[in-house]
């Protein structure tokens, strides 16, 4: 399991390459990146994330730990970025690998909905219309009811 | 006890973390401290239910107990991933 948060950009090629690799028992390997987003009637020319150093890196380890307790994974790799970034940088990454696809999908998306609402991190935007703090989504609260 | 302060709560009260001294004996109790001190504070703790609140860099509740407590954290709503 390796967990990392960091300021600067991630090589999402490297990494995928490098998850798993070498090992004749993971049958499944699923990886998920999230892009900075920029559409229509929402330009934004700055995304800039901030976190809570500290609890931040105990989180992801917890939720981490938490998919490992309920799927059977041979490895699992969370980096998230914080500070500024553009439209169409990679902000985050997971990897989960598996003897067989269904636990390493499950695995990823259960990562992804928990990092989303229970990691702590804020997103704000800067675009044509000014700065603003992206708001949690009901739904995405509600997609932690599935697990 | 260290007192921190994320994304628009932060803005709002103006400062990201301060050392509180304080007998509060839940996490509420310390919310109804601090909104009482000055109008920044009134306005960033105007809806607790917009807040969510980590103890010791947990999540927890309101009512969580601050007994020997080090460290409580205020934010919105987290948006990750």
């Amino acid at each position: 399991m390796r967990i990392v948060v960091q300021e600067t950009p991630f090589d999402f090629g490297a990494e995928a390459e490098a998850f798993g690799a070498g090992r004749g028992d993971l049958g499944a390997v699923v990886t998920f990146t999230g892009v900075v987003r920029s559409e229509g009637d929402r330009s934004v020319s700055v995304m800039e994330i901030e976190h809570y150093p500290g609890m931040t890196e105990a989180a992801l380890t917890e939720i981490a730990q938490e998919a490992a307790r309920r799927w059977t994974l041979g490895d699992v790799l969370v980096i998230h970025r914080y500070g500024p970034m553009k439209p169409g940088e990679r902000i985050m990454m997971v990897a989960t690998a598996s003897a067989h696809r269904k636990d390493a999908f499950e695995a990823a998306e259960f990562l992804m909905d928990y990092l989303k609402s229970r990691a702590p991190f804020w997103k704000r935007e800067v675009g044509a219309d000014g700065e603003s703090w992206v708001s949690a989504k009901d739904e995405d609260v509600a997609a932690l009811t599935r697990w | 006890m260290n007192v921190l302060y994320f994304a628009w709560v932060r803005e709002r009260i103006g400062i990201p973390r301060e050392d509180v001294v304080t007998d509060a004996a839940t996490v509420n109790d310390l919310v109804e401290e601090l909104r009482a001190r000055e109008e920044r504070y009134a306005l960033a703790f105007a809806d607790v239910s917009a807040l969510r609140v980590a103890v010791d860099q947990k999540l927890a509740d309101f009512d969580a107990p601050l007994e020997g407590v080090r460290e409580v954290a205020f934010f919105p709503p987290m948006t990750g991933g």
